[in-house]
């Protein structure tokens, strides 16, 4: 049948299952767009800056949607994508971009809205196309897809000049099986490495698992929770991989790295063998890297071959995906107790519970951590979360406690600032009937504000909680410990946001005591459009423990000592 | 340390500049890169000469694996090859020395391709030892322009290409 390359494209896009896309027209996409209109199974999502196109598709993806699409015009509007394409690149997020192009015979001569998005997206995508004959279409869209959701996931751009888009050709779906000689997503570790990883696992005495974010994109969360179980080895997690062990249950120690807690980073530094599943040894995580665990024996489990020997050198390398590894490998490995090295880990936590914020009385102030600690509760930890980049992030990540995948979303390895709403817009999508919350500071949700219109106009549900705190957190605290607290550009001024919600048709409410987030929160969740809290938490707040960029793992900055204790029933367990 | 690395690519639009851009910034230093058709129809053929140790050859090679349009990767460091580059070397010649010239030009078997009443161009091919040293027993007579295309290599013997095992064992 004739079909012009717009309508090929959609066409295509609907047999990959996309249900819905993310996007922003213009004068090169409009083809596409004229062609949408025609296909009404698949639902567009204005957004109001590109951006947030990139980020709801990436967000999409992170809440287990499949693969994100968004569509955006040539020029400004391809450059607008950047941030959130290198934000889903950072962290393997599945998904696809597609940009409009000027007409091929005007490339190369600074046409208007040209700008070679091929080229300055290479360095930030698994892939990337350039299209320029209607023939192509067909063809790139399923190779993109593929390559976006397969092996270690990330994202891929077509670039689709106007001339295709509008040329007409006889065509029927091409389904033929792809060609890609160069892409071989589908290695298995070998035999005799495998044996060697049992071996080790069998001698070591102290074993614990990093589990990073791959856990949950090989969907290997059953087998890892059959063979930490079986092993009784404990876990602890990166920002990322949270979610893909539950926080409840005992073997999971939490959060590693730079605000990890102590005794998590102190029983790497201990560890006899490191079980590395889906992570990749970020600066974030090891700190120093020449002190960095020592004495333990390093297994990498890992799809992608260049993150093996990148920052850590390691033992053995399992390449392969980690659920049918795992799989392979659970007979293989003999049920352990290790009840002495799990005894030695709960004594290292020592006096963290009584220095820990949430054990600390009412004392008036409203603190992040309490207004997370209560969001948690209040939720019952089945919230989906997204949080932006910061302080609040940090302790999102240290006191939201999820029990299940796919629920706690949120930019690592870019840590982009602005995130949090457009990526919430696009898990909401993904997943309607999850209770979304986004959690972001005074200054990353000013980058993306805009959005909030956005939200009014699908008439989504979303509830952001806004840790207004009148800084840059995370900065200002750095300054404060690295730089003689001189706060450089990191007192900040901020919109009303009660009246800036309101503005933009949604709820604003305004929580300035801790005795006031419960109401708020019920409120919200009762409230049946979207509504924005203005938490105005303490200002000069940090967050620990903290391991200074580059310091050696077990030399962290802890908790300042309370001056003031209450009687919790962790505090039996205190050391000191 | 030299190392020498093929790469067998994809011979699409952007390849070179895929290659080229992993190389930058992933900050390994490229000592010469050259790029030919093999013979195989849509392959392209890499010589990749990197100055590094092995650690980073490693990183290189999953690298270059990364990329979609790389089909195969062989390291040839650790095989007996055969490795040519080729220079084409304008030299100053006035009669009194042309002889002179002419005669290491004999003893290096290369070859003068270009005379005038005061230049020879001398192209030469051979291992870049070899050509380095003509380059020095040259230059005192004064060398006006150079080029060389770089190294491209071939393992001996009569089988294909040795792979670099893209299996699972990341050693």
């Amino acid at each position: 049948m004739k079909r012009t390359g717009a309508q090929i494209l959609w066409e295509c896009l609907v047999r990959e299952n996309v249900k819905t896309v993310f996007g922003y027209p213009g004068g090169q996409n409009l083809p596409i767009y004229d062609a949408m209109l025609d296909f009404p199974m698949i639902h567009h999502v204005l957004v109001r800056h590109e951006q947030g196109a990139a980020h709801a598709a990436d967000g999409f993806a992170r809440a287990g949607g499949g693969v994100g699409v968004a569509v955006a015009t040539s020029g400004p509007g391809a450059t607008n994508l950047v941030t959130g394409i290198a934000t889903a690149f950072m962290d393997s997020s599945p998904t696809v971009f597609i940009t409009g192009q000027v007409p091929a015979r005007l490339i190369g001569y600074d046409a208007f809205q040209e700008t070679d998005i091929t080229g300055i997206t290479l360095p930030i995508t698994k892939h990337n196309y350039l299209v320029t004959d209607v023939h192509e279409i067909n063809k790139t869209v399923r190779e993109a897809f593929y390559i976006a959701d397969s092996g270690r996931r990330g994202p891929v751009l077509i670039d689709l000049t106007k001339d295709a888009q509008q040329a007409t050709i006889d065509w029927e779906y091409d389904a033929s099986p792809i060609k890609l000689p160069g892409y071989r997503p589908d290695l298995r570790p070998l035999r005799k490495d495998m044996e060697q990883a049992a071996e080790m696992i069998q001698k070591a005495k102290r074993p614990l698992i990093l589990v990073g974010r791959g856990v949950m994109m090989s969907g290997a969360m059953d087998e890892l929770r059959q063979f930490a179980e079986k092993t009784r080895t404990p876990i602890a997690v990166t920002l990322l991989g949270i979610g893909a062990f539950p926080a409840s249950h005992p073997l999971n120690l939490g959060m590693m790295g730079m605000h990890g807690e102590a005794w998590v980073n102190q029983a790497i530094q201990q560890a006899d063998l490191l079980l590395a599943m889906g992570m990749r040894f970020d600066d974030r995580v090891t700190g120093n890297l020449k002190s960095y665990a020592t004495e333990a024996k390093k297994i990498h489990f890992e799809i992608d071959r260049s993150e093996v020997n990148k920052n850590v050198r390691v033992d053995l390398a399992l390449i392969g995906d980690l659920k049918e590894t795992l799989g392979q490998l659970l007979p293989h490995v003999a049920p352990a107790d290790h009840n002495d090295w799990l005894e030695h880990i709960d004594e290292m936590r020592g006096d963290s519970a009584v220095r820990d914020i949430q054990n600390l009385p009412d004392s008036g102030h409203l603190y992040a951590a309490h207004v997370i600690n209560d969001l948690w509760r209040f939720t019952q930890g089945e919230a989906l979360v997204v949080s932006d980049v910061g302080q609040h992030q940090m302790w999102t990540a240290q006191y939201y406690k999820h029990d299940k995948p796919f629920t706690a979303i949120t930019s690592g390895g870019l840590g982009t600032m602005g995130f949090a709403l457009p990526a919430a817009i696009g898990a909401k999508f993904a997943r309607p009937e999850a209770e979304v919350w986004v959690v972001a500071g005074d200054g990353g949700i000013q980058m993306t504000a805009a959005e909030m219109t956005t939200v009014a106009q699908e008439g989504i549900k979303l509830n952001i909680a806004i840790i207004n705190n009148g800084f840059l957190g995370m900065v200002r605290q750095w300054q404060e410990f690295f730089y003689d607290r001189r706060y450089a550009a990191t007192p900040m001024k901020s919109p009303d946001f009660v009246k800036l919600a309101e503005a933009h048709g949604l709820t604003g409410l305004r929580v300035t005591q801790r005795s006031e987030v419960e109401a708020a929160v019920r409120q919200a969740q009762q409230t049946e459009g979207s509504v924005v809290i203005d938490f105005r938490v303490e200002q000069e707040d940090a967050v620990y423990p903290m391991v200074p960029a580059g310091a050696d793992l077990h030399n962290m900055i802890r908790r300042p000592k309370p001056s003031v204790l209450v009687e919790t029933a962790d505090d039996d367990k205190a050391t000191w | 340390m030299q190392h020498t690395l093929v790469a067998l690519v994809e011979d699409k639009p952007g390849v070179l500049n895929r290659v080229a851009s992993l190389f930058r910034r992933r900050a390994f230093n490229i000592e010469s890169l050259t790029v030919g058709h093999t013979e195989q129809k849509g392959i392209s053929r890499m010589t990749i000469v990197i100055d590094s140790n092995q650690t980073n050859a490693e990183r290189v090679i999953a690298n270059l694996y990364k990329q979609v349009n790389v089909i195969q990767v062989a390291d040839l460091q650790e095989v007996p090859v055969v490795s040519r580059d080729l220079a084409l070397i304008k030299v100053t010649a006035p009669p009194d020395c042309r002889s002179d010239i002419m005669q290491l030009v004999e003893v290096y078997r290369a070859r003068i391709v270009d005379v005038t009443n005061d230049s020879l161009i001398v192209e030469t091919t051979g291992d870049e030892d070899k050509i380095n040293s003509l380059v020095e027993v040259l230059r005192p007579f004064g060398i006006r322009e150079m080029v060389r295309t770089g190294v491209v290599a071939m393992a001996r013997g009569g089988t294909p290409l040795p792979s670099v095992t893209e299996g699972g064992s990341g050693k």
